[in-house]
């Protein structure tokens, strides 16, 4: 591992806020500031491949930023799970904002809202995110997720207009009750343990009462609850998200709720690791597939749907979170990795379906397959994926959970098995409900009035009018996400075997600490830590000593020509 | 560790009020709750450092215990600026939300409403119409004329918006006959004086059908439920040309 390059790692968060500063400068030239922020984005998309490929094969690296040592100053740490995000969220912003430079330059005539805010808040926001990824403690985790908060208060916002005006109120109170419920467990931490380092709480947090440990971590949980839009914490979201712009509403599906997911594995995994709380979350997990797909059924307009299904698949990630096991845990990496890239392209398709027809009420919407092959193309795909249809990439990410549930044999993990497995059906369901409305149905058959837009008198005419309202340059970005989607079920294999690497780095905690304290201190407790992580791993076939440990996963989607793939082999030396 | 009392007693009281304050409509309220929500974190966060001590600037001839710890501080100093941001900018936020709508509530969601009249059920609690004083900041002569005129007003911000042209239609004709006849319509369909209005439509409705609210007969067109609450036309309802310079605005 080159550990100068991964020294470069704050730049990943650095670059985008020095192109904010720098697109706000030049507030009055358009082209300038667009080109100054996708160069920003270019530039940390490439930073962050290349400090994936340092960590791919081996452990985590502590930045110690003005070279404090580890639990006086700030950390910044990246190890493979925060890499892995790191890339995937900034190829993800990287896309939405071509789209969005698509989309203001087909808009350009009916200049809607103040665009020059827009450019140089997005990045903000893309800083906020890779800080909340590398904080190496709990207050800067907090003023990472502040900074990405704000920026998406003003993006939500943006334009002014009475119905964002009304989503915005409820979002940023929201929001900042959510805030001020972390602040206060990070005030509760630190006068508990006198620490915020997350690597010193990790080796501190173990020592105290267990009552007043199980307060902090629900109390934490329920902080990042809120931001992840758990069930009863979820009722925000579908409120909020469909009223903003199509990419922005894109950026904050994929990402936003992401975060707090993330927030909440590190919770699990670093701080509280064990099984206290597993049942109640599992529980939470299943009322909030099923609430949240419930939901959507019920929605007319396509955004909305989304907005439900993205509650109720944030369902999925809690319980493989909840699992405690390292191949639950490798699943929810997969996951979320392909969960950011799925509903983010979705809400793309829409507003590329909201451009072409005018509305994006499957109510009034009809053949637009027709009108549009390739609109019907790019939604069909992530679609299926997000039903999790083999063989795309939902149905390997949820397989695994679905494998580490059965491993796990409990009434609860058999419930949760059953219920995401109704889930993935009612998912199928609700988008197909959307494919016969809005694609396969004549526009004449629409339940009301169809748009003017979708009534054109030949299929020539409709056709021709394809150009105008969906632009090359903001389906391409769209397609360029349907692709890495499928990336993610062709790669499926490597990706796994990486989340797993990840997955049993937390567990086993002594990268993220040796990194951070260097080798002396962690050595001292280091064969304690190993011998808890153990407890993760679980042995599926009794008598083989669990050398088919992950053998379904690997075996069910991994590509015929594996070789050729130039993935390192990953010296994990954990399960064979 | 050893905690200030008084400053304990102060934060449980700043965290009561704020939390009490929060669960109010108005929204001028909510924004005091999580003002003081955010001291009494402040003071929760001053309370870790522990006891009072020395400033923390090095002399070898004090012990360390003497000093006092300075890391809370420094989490209060930046939980204090981002929280001052966040309050600036709810303050637009109320603002702009009263220059729109001319109101200082939280709006229901229109679609939720209208997904929830397709299931054609009436929740008592949730659909209850509210009859509420709307707003502290409009004249007294305006929010007493829509009062009459549309007890409902605050519930949905299209009608409240008519509400307000209706006051000013009524105004402008001198038309006095206008209001008399809305209330005492309003009055024959609920039966009931207006005060009690809220509580009679939501036990009435609780067992019937989901019933369209009542429109005044010389409303606004666009205050029809139906119209406003079609998303197609709910993208960016236009918006009221700016405060009228009769009323309010310049006070």
């Amino acid at each position: 591992m080159n550990t100068e390059l991964l020294n470069f790692t704050p730049l990943a968060v650095l670059i985008p806020f020095f192109g904010a500063g720098f697109a706000f400068a030049f507030y009055r030239n358009k082209s300038a500031q667009r080109a100054i922020t996708v160069g920003a984005l270019v530039l940390t998309v490439i930073l962050e491949v290349t400090m994936l490929s340092q960590v791919w094969n081996g452990g985590a690296h502590a930045i110690h930023l003005a070279g404090w040592p580890a639990p006086f100053g700030i950390v910044m740490v990246i190890d493979r799970f925060a890499a892995l995000m790191l890339v995937v969220s900034s190829i993800i912003t990287l896309c939405v904002l071509l789209y969005a430079v698509g989309q203001g330059a087909a808009e350009e005539k009916d200049d809607s809202g103040p665009v020059s805010i827009f450019y140089p808040t997005y990045l903000i926001l893309v800083a906020g995110v890779s800080n909340a990824f590398l904080a190496g403690d709990l207050f800067n985790l907090y003023v990472g997720f502040e900074i990405f908060l704000t920026a998406s208060y003003v993006l939500l916002t943006l334009g002014g207009g009475e119905s964002r005006i009304r989503a915005g109120v409820t979002y940023v109170v929201v929001s900042i009750v959510s805030s001020m419920l972390f602040l206060i467990t990070i005030g509760m931490i630190y006068a508990a343990t006198g620490t915020v380092n997350l690597a010193d709480l990790a080796l501190k947090l173990g020592d105290l009462d267990p009552s007043t440990q199980l307060t902090l971590h629900v109390m934490l949980l329920v902080a990042f609850g809120i931001k992840a839009a758990v069930f009863p914490l979820a009722f925000w979201l579908p409120d909020s998200y469909p009223t903003a712009p199509a990419p922005v509403t894109a950026v904050f599906a994929g990402l936003l709720t992401k975060v707090g997911i993330y927030a909440m594995i590190r919770t699990e995994t670093l701080l509280f690791p064990g099984e206290r709380i597993n049942t109640a979350l599992m529980i939470v997990a299943a009322l909030t597939m099923i609430v949240g797909i419930l939901g959507a059924l019920a929605q007319a307009d396509i955004k909305r749907m989304l907005s439900f299904t993205l509650i109720s698949h944030i369902g999925y990630l809690v319980f493989g979170l909840a699992l405690s096991s390292i191949i639950g845990m490798a699943a929810t990496i997969y996951y979320v990795a392909h969960h950011i890239t799925i509903q983010t392209t979705l809400f793309l398709v829409t507003g590329l379906i909201e451009r072409r027809s005018g509305t994006s009420n499957v109510l009034r919407l009809g053949g637009l397959a027709k009108i549009s092959p390739v609109l019907g193309l790019l939604f069909f795909i992530p679609a299926m994926n997000l039903a999790g249809i083999p063989p795309f990439s939902g149905f390997v990410g949820k397989l695994g959970m679905m494998q580490g549930g059965i491993a796990e044999n409990t009434w609860i993990t058999w419930t949760l098995v059953i219920a995401s497995v109704l889930t993935s059906l009612l998912t199928l369901m609700a988008v197909a409900r959307i494919w016969t409305r809005g694609f396969w149905r004549k526009p004449e058959d629409a339940d009301e009035t169809p748009e003017r837009q979708l009534m054109s008198k030949t299929l020539a005419h409709s056709r021709a009018a394809n150009k105008r309202y969906l632009p090359m340059s903001m389906v391409a970005p769209t397609a360029t996400l349907v692709a890495m989607s499928l990336a993610f079920s062709v790669f499926a294999g490597p990706l796994m075997d990486f989340s797993r690497a990840a997955a049993q780095d937390m567990y086993e905690r002594t990268p993220y600490l040796e990194a951070v304290f260097g080798p002396e201190r962690t050595e001292g407790v280091r064969e304690e830590l190993e011998e808890f992580a153990a407890t993760f791993l679980i042995d599926y076939e009794l008598d083989d000593d669990g050398a088919a440990d992950h053998a379904p996963v690997e075996t069910s989607l991994q590509p015929d020509d594996e070789d050729a793939v130039v993935v390192p082999e990953i010296p994990d030396g954990d399960d064979q | 560790m050893t905690v200030n009392l008084t400053l304990l007693v102060l934060m449980g009281v700043l965290f009561a009020i704020g939390i009490y304050l929060l669960l109010e409509r108005s929204l001028t309220r909510v924004l005091l709750g999580i003002i003081l929500i955010s001291n009494g974190v402040n003071l929760l966060l001053l309370h870790t450092g522990g006891r009072a001590g020395l400033a923390p600037i090095y002399d070898p001839e004090i012990g360390a215990e003497e000093y006092l710890d300075p890391l809370p501080q420094a989490l209060l100093l930046t939980a204090i600026v981002i929280a001052f941001a966040l309050v600036s900018f709810m303050l637009a936020l109320i603002y702009r939300s009263w220059v729109l709508a001319r109101q200082d509530e939280l709006a229901d969601d229109e679609e939720d409403r209208r997904i929830a009249s397709y299931a054609n059920v009436h929740d008592t609690e949730e659909d209850a119409e509210l009859a509420t004083e709307t707003t502290e900041f409009a004249d007294d002569t305006d929010s007493s004329g829509a009062q009459l005129l549309n007890p409902r007003r605050g519930t949905d911000t299209v009608d409240a918006a008519a509400a307000v042209d209706e006051t000013d239609a009524v105004r402008g004709t001198g038309d006095v006959q206008g209001s008399d006849e809305a209330w005492t319509q309003t009055d024959a369909r609920a039966g009931v004086h207006p005060d009690q209005l809220d509580v009679t439509i939501g036990a009435g409705r609780a067992d019937g059908p989901r019933r369209k609210p009542p429109v005044d007969p010389d409303a606004d067109p666009t205050a029809d439920p139906d119209v406003s609450a079609d998303p197609g036309a709910a993208t960016d309802p236009d918006p009221r040309d700016g405060p009228d310079p009769t009323e309010g605005g310049q006070r």
